[in-house]
C-alpha cells in the first residue's frame, strides 16, 4: 500500500488486487506433483541422483523401474518421509516442506501396515481426523465398501490378511477425499480379482480428475490405466513421456503374397515397410485416417496381391521398458 | 492443527495401551504385588504383635517404601517398555508410514505419544499407588504424611524414565531401548545406593557419584523424594543424623530446584527425541 492512501488510492488497490486475483485465478492450477533434481544417497549407495519430473492434475502417471532403481525412494522423499539431499518438491501447489502440502494427498505405503488393535473403521476415522478434513461416517462407511471391507468393518486390522490389509491401505489411501493419490504397489498381495479391482479403482479416480502417481511392477496394469509414464534405472529418469510417445504409433503387420515391386511401392507409400520373408510390417503414421488401411488394403487386392493376414501390431510396454533398461549400461560404457 | 493431532495421536496411545497385553501384564504384576503386601503387612502386624505405636510406624512406612519401590519398578518396566514399541516398533513394521503422510509435523506425533503414555502411567501410578496406601492402612493403620506428592513423584518419575525410552527409540530398536531405558534406571539407583554409603562414612568423591548420576538421569532423586513423602517424619526424627540414608529411607524432602530440573530434563529430553525423529527417513 502507498503511503498516501485516499478513498481513490485504496479503490484503485482493490481494483488492482481484484485484477491480480482474477488471473491467478485464470492460471492453470500447480500440478499435483512436482519435483527436480531429487537426490538421496544412503551411505555409500546412491538411491535417487537426479530425478525430476511433474504430474498434471488428474493425470495418472506410471512409475516403473527394476528393482532397487529408487522408485520407492522418489515416493518417500515426495511424501516428506525421507528426506532428500538436494531437490525441491511441491504437491497441489504448496512447497512440500509444508506438512499441509499433504492435505490433499492419500498413500499407499509398499509397506502396508495398520494398527492391529483398532478396527477398520477406527483407521479411517483415525486418518479422517489426521488429515483435518471433514467426512462423515456414511462417507467412511461407502469408501470401506469401495474396496471390499463393507462387512469387516467391525473387525480388528489385526486379523486381516495381507490383501485385506492393502484393501484397507486403498481406503485409508482414498478417504479424505484425496485431489493426488500416491500408490506403492498396491496390488502386490492381491489375488487377479482384487487386481481387477484396483484397475476399476484408478480408472474411477481418472473419471474424477484425480491425480495419481502408480509404482507397478505389473506393466499391463500401468499400460492400461497410465497417461504417461516414467522409467526410472538407478536412481535417474531413463525415459519419460506419455504411452504415444514411449511406444511410437501404431503398427500393421500383414502376411502377403505375390507383391510385386508396385504393390511394395505402395505398401511403402503407407509407412516405412519391413518386410521378412511374407510378413509386411508397416509403422502407421501416429494419426492414420479411418480409410488408411482399408483403401491399402482394397489397392493391394487390385495389384493382384494375395492377402493372409492382417493384424495392428504395437511394441507393448514392457517391450519398450526392456528395451530402455537394456541399452542404458551400453550409453554408460560410451 | 498441531493441538488436534497431539490429541488424537495422545488418544491413540492410550487405546493402544488399553489393548494391547501389557495393561493386562501390568495389571496382573500390580494385583500380585498388592496381595503380596497385604499378606506381609497383615503378617507383620500378627507376628510382632507386641509392637509399640512408633514401632508399628517404623517398620510400616520401611516395609511401604520396599513396596512402592516395587510398584515404581513395574511403571517403569510397564511403560518404558510401552513407549519403545509404540515410536521405534512403527516405524520398523511401517505403521507410521502412513500416519507420517498426513499433514501432521512428527514433533505432533510424538508429543501425543509422551502425553499418551505420561497419562497411562501417570494414572495407572495413582490407582495402583493408592490401592497401596488403602492396603497398608488397613493392615497396620499407617498413614503417610503427604501421599498426593508421594505419588505425583512417582508418576514424573515414571515420566522421565519413558522419556528416555522415546529418545532411545527414535536411534535403537523397540525392544532394545526398553532394556536400555530400564537398565540406566536400574544403574541410577545403585549410584544413588553407592552415593549415600559415601554420605554415611563421610567419603565425598562416593557421595558425588550418587549426586551425579541423580542429574543425569533424576530418577532416583524423584524417587527419593517420594520416598520421603511416604515416611513417618517421627521416624527420621528418631534415626536422626547418625545413619546417612539408605535405599528405602530418605532424609530431606526433594528441594524445588530438583524438581525443576527435573521437568527441565524432561523437556530436554524430549526435544531431543522430536529433533532424532524429524531427521530420520522412514
Amino acid at each position: 500500500m502507498g503511503q498516501v492512501s485516499g478513498p481513490t488510492a485504496a479503490q484503485g488497490d482493490a481494483r488492482s488486487l481484484d485484477t491480480v486475483g482474477r488471473v491467478l485465478a485464470d492460471l492453470p492450477p500447480a500440478p499435483a506433483v512436482w519435483c527436480w533434481g531429487l537426490r538421496k544417497r544412503y551411505r555409500r549407495q546412491v538411491a535417487v541422483d537426479g530425478v525430476s519430473f511433474t504430474v498434471g492434475r488428474g493425470e495418472v502417471v506410471g512409475l516403473l523401474g527394476p528393482n532397487g532403481a529408487g522408485k520407492t525412494s522418489v515416493i518417500k522423499i515426495l511424501l516428506g518421509l525421507v528426506r532428500p539431499d538436494a531437490g525441491d518438491v511441491s504437491l497441489l501447489g504448496q512447497p512440500a516442506g509444508d506438512p499441509r502440502s499433504r492435505t490433499r494427498v492419500g498413500y499407499l505405503p509398499e509397506l502396508f501396515r495398520y494398527q492391529p488393535w483398532l478396527t477398520a473403521t477406527e483407521v479411517l476415522a483415525l486418518h479422517v481426523r489426521l488429515s483435518g478434513i471433514a467426512v462423515s461416517t456414511e462417507e467412511q462407511r461407502e469408501c470401506l465398501a469401495t474396496v471390499g471391507l463393507a462387512d469387516r468393518a467391525g473387525d480388528r486390522v489385526g486379523g486381516f490378511s495381507k490383501g485385506m490389509q492393502q484393501r484397507l491401505g486403498l481406503a485409508v489411501a482414498l478417504v479424505a477425499r484425496p485431489d493426488l493419490v500416491v500408490l506403492d504397489e498396491p496390488t502386490s498381495a492381491l489375488d487377479p480379482i482384487g487386481r481387477a479391482d484396483v484397475r476399476d479403482l484408478l480408472l474411477s479416480l481418472k473419471d474424477r480428475q484425480v491425480a495419481v502417481l502408480l509404482n507397478s511392477h505389473l506393466i499391463g496394469e500401468v499400460e492400461r490405466v497410465c497417461d504417461r509414464v516414467v522409467i526410472l534405472d538407478k536412481g535417474q529418469v531413463a525415459a519419460s513421456g506419455t504411452l504415444e510417445e514411449l511406444l511410437g504409433g501404431h503398427e500393421l503387420r500383414m502376411r502377403l503374397d505375390g507383391v510385386d515391386a508396385q504393390a511394395e511401392a505402395r505398401l511403402a507409400a503407407t509407412g516405412r515397410l519391413t518386410r521378412s520373408g511374407n510378413v509386411f510390417t508397416i509403422a502407421l503414421p501416429a494419426d492414420p485416417g479411418a480409410a488408411t488401411v482399408p483403401d491399402l488394403i482394397a489397392d493391394l487386392v487390385d495389384l493382384g496381391v494375395r492377402v493372409h493376414a492382417v493384424e495392428p501390431a504395437r511394441t507393448s510396454l514392457e517391450e519398450r521398458l526392456l528395451a530402455i533398461l537394456r541399452a542404458r549400461p551400453d550409453e554408460e560404457r560410451r | 492443527m498441531i493441538v488436534r493431532t497431539v490429541l488424537t495421536v495422545a488418544a491413540l496411545t492410550l487405546r493402544e495401551a488399553a489393548r494391547r497385553r501389557v495393561l493386562r501384564s501390568l495389571i496382573g504384576m500390580t494385583v500380585v504385588l498388592l496381595a503380596l503386601s497385604a499378606w506381609g503387612f497383615s503378617r507383620l502386624d500378627a507376628e510382632f504383635g507386641g509392637l509399640t505405636s512408633g514401632e508399628a510406624k517404623v517398620a510400616g512406612s520401611t516395609v511401604l517404601n520396599l513396596v512402592m519401590f516395587g510398584l515404581s519398578l513395574i511403571a517403569a518396566l510397564g511403560t518404558a517398555f510401552l513407549a519403545g514399541p509404540t515410536l521405534a516398533g512403527e516405524v520398523e513394521s511401517g505403521t507410521s508410514l502412513a500416519i507420517l503422510a498426513r499433514p501432521i509435523r512428527r514433533s505432533a506425533v510424538l508429543v501425543g505419544k509422551w502425553l499418551g503414555l505420561a497419562t497411562f502411567g501417570s494414572v495407572f501410578v495413582a490407582v495402583a499407588g493408592l490401592s497401596q496406601l488403602l492396603v497398608v492402612r488397613a493392615t497396620v493403620d499407617y498413614w503417610p504424611p503427604a501421599p498426593a506428592t508421594g505419588l505425583a513423584l512417582l508418576a514424573a518419575e515414571t515420566t522421565a524414565l519413558f522419556t528416555l525410552g522415546l529418545l532411545l527409540s527414535t536411534a535403537i530398536s523397540p525392544m532394545a531401548s526398553g532394556i536400555v531405558a530400564v537398565g540406566l534406571f536400574g544403574a541410577t539407583w545403585i549410584a544413588g545406593v553407592v552415593g549415600s554409603v559415601g554420605e554415611a562414612f563421610g567419603n565425598d568423591s562416593v557421595a558425588r557419584v550418587g549426586t551425579v548420576s541423580r542429574m543425569l538421569l533424576p530418577t532416583d532423586g524423584l524417587w527419593r523424594g517420594a520416598m520421603n513423602s511416604f515416611q513417618d517424619p517421627a521416624l527420621l526424627r528418631q534415626i536422626g543424623s547418625g545413619i546417612g540414608e539408605s535405599p528405602f529411607l530418605s532424609m530431606a524432602p526433594l528441594t524445588a530446584a530438583y524438581v525443576a530440573w527435573a521437568g527441565l530434563w524432561v523437556a530436554l529430553i524430549l526435544g531431543l527425541a522430536s529433533i532424532a525423529f524429524q531427521r530420520r527417513d522412514l
